[in-house]
C-alpha cells in the first residue's frame, strides 16, 4: 500500500530527469591529422609510426614482427614502430583514417566498402597477399565440390566484411540468397564438424587447420585433408585481394610521409624475405610476441607454423613482392560489384577512385632493395608441417 | 551441525548436483543431440530440443578441470588458470566501478521519484523501458562516444568506462527500484510518531525511511552486483575490449574445435567472478546486520 506523509510539490521537477543524457551528447569531432606543408622540400624523416593490424598476433603478420625483432625498421631509419593488433575493437581503415595509425593492413573489400560508405581516401600501396586464402570446406561425399553445387545447401559465413567473396562467386554462377541458404557461423569449426552446416568457410591459415587439429571419431586420428572437399575462392569468380598495407592518401602528398612509406616498405619486405627463407623461426617470432601481447591467446606454436607456410603461399607467388596486379584488382572491383549480401546489400555500387591503389611506392622501395643486391622476387617451397591435437 | 555448516554443506552439494546432472546427461543423452521437425537431406534444419553431448560440445568435467592447469598456448606459456584469474580481476574491477555508478544513480533515482510522486510517474516507465534496450545494440554506440570524447582531448575516456558505464546501465536498475520501495516501507503509524514529532524530510529519511529501506535495499544490491558482472562481460564482448573475462571466452571459443575444454575455463572465471562479486556485497550487509529484519529474497 502506498501512504504519503506529504502532498507532491510541482517545483523543480523538470530538471532532474534530463540534465544528465544531454550531457553524453557534447563531445562529437574528432581532430583531423596535421596537415603537412606540400611546397617544402626538406623534411624531416619521420622516425616513429605506428602500423594497424586487423586481428591478433599471429604468423599472419609474421614479416612485420620479423622486420622489427631483426632490426630492419631500425635500419631504415625507425627509432620506435608500433604494431598495433586488433581483437575487433579496432578496424583498421577506420583508424587510419582517423589518423590513430600511420599504415593499416586489411582486405582489399572491406576497405574499398568503407571508402565508398565514407568517402574517405585511402591507398593500397602494397599487396602482401597476392592470393585468396579463403576457402569452402565440406565432407566428401555431401556433394558440395564447386561453388555451383551450393545451390540448396546450407553455407556457413562469417559477415563481419569477411563473406563477400562468397556472394561474388556465387553471382558468377547465378546464384543468390535466395537459391542458397547462408548461414552465419562462428569462428569454430563446430558448424561442418556437427553438421549444422554443408560446407563452411575457412582460412587456408588458419580455420582449415583448426579442422585438421580435430581428432575423426571415426578413425581416432586427426581429420585429414582427404577426408574433405574444398572450394577455393581463389580458383573461383569471386577470388578477391585480401591483405593489404594502407596509407592515407591526402598524407602521400607530405614528403616526409612519402619517404617514410617507402622506408617502411623495404623494411617489410625484408621481413616478410625472412619469413619466407625462414618460416620455422619466423612463425616463432611471431608467437613469442603473440604470447607476451596484452590478451592475445593465440594457437599453439605447430599451428603458427602452419599459418606461416600457408601465408608463405600467399605472398610468394612468383612476381616481386607486394606489387599489386592490376588484373587481380579488377577482378576484386568487378566480384565487390557483382556481389549482394543475404540481406540485399550491396559492398560497393561504383569503381573506386584511381587513387586506391598505387604501385609507385612498393616499386620505390622494389628497386632500392634491389640496388642492395636483394631478391625481391621467386616462389616459396613449401615446408611440412605436422599438425597436432589442438595446434599445441 | 550449526547453521553456517549447514550452508556450507548446502552449497556443496549444489555444486556436486550440477557435475553429477553434467555427467548424467553426458552419458546418458544423445550424442548428436535429439533433432525434431528435421527435413531429410537438409543440414541444419529442424529444432535441436536436446542438446549435444558429444565431447566437443560437453568436455568431461575432469578434462576442463585438467585444462586450467595446462598451458594457455603450447610452449612455456602460463597454465590457463592464470591469465583467466588476471582476466577475471580486470573484469570485476570494471564491474565494481559499473557498480558503483549504478548505485549511486539507482539511489539518487529513487530517492526523487519517492520525494515527488510527478517524478514516479514520469521517470519510472522509462526505467523499465530503459531495461528493455538491447546492450549489444547499445553498447557500440556508447564505446563510439567514448572514443569520440577521448580523441577530443579535454576529458580521457579510457576503453573500460565505456564497459563500467554500460555494467551501470544494467545495475541501476534494482538499486532505483529497491530504494523507491524501501524508502516507502515504513508504516504509515510510524510516519504519523515522525509527523507529530513535526520532523520535516530530511530527519524523517535519516531516521525513518533509510533504516527501513535496509531489507529492500540489500537484495537490491545484490542484484546489481550480479548484473554488473553480466552488463561488463557482454559490453567487453560487443566493443571487443580485451584483457576482461569476456574478450578471453569469445577468443578461447574461436579455438573450440580443436580445444573444447579450453573455453571453460574463462566460464568458470566468469562464474567465480558473478559468486565474488555478490559475495562482496553480502559484506555490506554485515555491517547494517541490525536493520536486517524481514528481509526481502531476491
Amino acid at each position: 500500500m502506498r501512504l504519503r506523509t506529504r502532498p507532491f510539490f510541482r517545483r523543480g521537477l523538470t530538471v532532474a530527469s534530463v540534465a544528465a543524457i544531454s550531457a553524453i551528447a557534447l563531445a562529437a569531432c574528432s581532430a583531423p591529422a596535421a596537415t603537412p606543408d606540400p611546397g617544402s622540400s626538406d623534411f624531416v624523416p619521420i622516425t616513429s609510426i605506428k602500423l594497424q593490424l586487423q586481428w591478433l598476433p599471429q604468423a599472419q603478420f609474421a614479416g612485420y614482427y620479423v622486420a622489427l625483432d631483426k632490426g630492419y625498421f631500425a635500419d631504415e631509419g625507425f627509432d620506435t614502430v608500433d604494431i598495433i593488433p586488433s581483437g575487433g575493437d579496432i578496424v583498421p581503415q577506420d583508424a587510419l583514417v582517423a589518423g590513430d595509425v600511420d599504415f593499416a593492413v586489411a582486405w582489399v573489400p572491406k576497405v574499398l566498402g568503407t571508402l565508398e560508405a565514407t568517402g574517405a581516401e585511402l591507398t593500397d600501396i602494397a599487396q602482401v597477399f597476392q592470393k585468396s586464402g579463403t576457402l569452402q570446406v565440406s565432407f566428401k561425399g555431401d556433394g558440395v565440390s564447386s561453388v555451383a553445387d551450393f545451390q540448396g545447401k546450407r553455407i556457413g559465413s562469417w559477415g563481419f566484411g569477411n563473406e563477400w567473396e562468397i556472394f561474388a562467386a556465387m553471382a558468377a554462377e547465378g546464384l543468390d540468397a535466395s537459391s542458397v541458404s547462408i548461414t552465419t557461423q562462428d569462428f569454430s569449426m563446430n558448424a561442418l564438424l556437427d553438421g549444422d552446416v554443408d560446407a563452411a568457410q575457412a582460412m587456408t591459415y588458419n580455420e582449415w587447420a583448426q579442422i585438421l587439429e580435430v581428432i575423426n571419431p571415426a578413425t581416432g586420428k586427426l581429420y585429414q585433408p582427404e577426408d574433405f572437399d574444398v572450394v577455393s575462392y581463389q580458383d573461383t569468380a569471386g577470388a578477391m585481394l585480401q591483405d593489404a598495407i594502407w596509407a592515407d592518401t591526402a598524407r602521400l602528398d607530405d614528403p616526409a610521409y612519402a619517404d617514410a612509406t617507402v622506408r617502411f616498405l623495404k623494411a617489410i619486405t625484408k621481413g616478410w624475405l625472412y619469413a619466407r627463407d625462414n618460416p620455422e623461426e619466423a612463425a616463432s617470432i611471431t608467437y613469442n610476441a603473440a604470447i607476451n601481447a596484452e590478451a592475445a591467446f593465440p594457437v599453439g606454436p605447430v599451428h603458427q607454423e602452419w599459418q606461416m607456410n600457408e601465408v608463405n603461399k600467399l605472398i610468394w607467388t612468383g612476381g616481386d613482392f607486394g606489387i599489386i596486379d592490376p588484373a587481380a584488382w579488377d577482378k576484386t572491383v568487378k566480384g565487390a560489384l557483382s556481389a549482394v549480401n543475404q540481406d540485399g546489400l550491396h559492398l560497393i555500387t561504383a569503381e573506386p577512385a584511381a587513387s586506391a591503389y598505387s604501385n609507385t611506392y612498393m616499386q620505390q622501395a622494389l628497386d632500392a632493395l634491389k640496388a642492395d643486391g636483394v631478391d625481391v622476387s621467386g616462389g616459396y617451397t613449401p615446408i611440412n608441417v605436422v599438425l597436432t591435437e589442438g595446434g599445441q | 551441525m550449526t547453521r553456517k555448516r549447514a550452508a556450507v554443506a548446502w552449497g556443496v552439494v549444489g555444486v556436486l548436483a550440477v557435475m553429477v546432472i553434467w555427467e548424467l546427461y553426458k552419458f546418458l543423452g544423445p550424442a548428436e543431440g535429439f533433432v525434431i521437425g528435421a527435413i531429410a537431406d537438409q543440414r541444419g534444419s529442424g529444432v535441436m530440443i536436446l542438446p549435444r553431448a558429444h565431447d566437443r560440445a560437453m568436455p568431461h568435467i575432469w578434462d576442463m578441470v585438467a585444462r586450467l592447469f595446462q598451458s594457455t598456448s603450447g610452449g612455456d606459456t602460463p597454465p590457463l588458470i592464470v591469465p583467466v584469474l588476471t582476466a577475471a580481476l580486470t573484469t570485476l574491477g570494471i564491474a565494481a566501478v559499473g557498480w558503483l555508478i549504478g548505485v549511486t544513480v539507482g539511489a539518487l533515482l529513487g530517492m526523487v521519484m519517492q520525494r515527488w510522486r510527478l517524478a514516479e510517474w514520469g521517470l519510472l516507465p522509462w526505467i523499465v523501458v530503459s531495461q528493455t534496450v538491447p546492450l549489444i545494440a547499445f553498447a557500440p554506440l556508447l564505446a563510439s562516444i567514448g572514443t569520440q570524447i577521448d580523441r577530443a582531448g579535454t576529458i580521457p575516456w579510457p576503453q573500460w568506462l565505456s564497459v563500467a558505464v554500460i555494467a551501470s546501465y544494467l545495475s541501476f536498475f534494482p538499486v532505483a527500484v529497491g530504494v523507491l520501495r524501501g524508502l516507502e516501507a515504513p508504516d504509515r503509524i510510524h510516519l504519523d510518531l515522525m509527523r507529530t514529532y513535526a520532523a520535516g524530510y530530511w530527519p524523517t529519511l535519516v531516521r525513518l525511511r533509510l533504516p527501513a529501506a535496509v531489507p529492500h535495499l540489500l537484495p537490491a544490491l545484490r542484484l546489481a552486483a550480479a548484473n554488473a558482472v553480466v552488463g561488463a562481460v557482454v559490453a567487453e564482448v560487443s566493443i571487443g575490449m580485451r584483457g576482461g573475462i569476456g574478450r578471453m571466452l569469445i577468443q578461447l571459443a574461436g579455438q573450440a574445435s580443436s580445444d573444447p575444454a579450453a573455453p571453460w575455463g574463462p566460464t568458470f572465471g566468469s562464474i567465480a567472478l558473478g559468486l565474488v562479486a555478490a559475495g562482496s556485497v553480502a559484506l555490506v550487509g554485515v555491517g547494517l546486520k541490525n536493520y536486517r529484519r524481514g528481509e526481502a529474497t531476491a
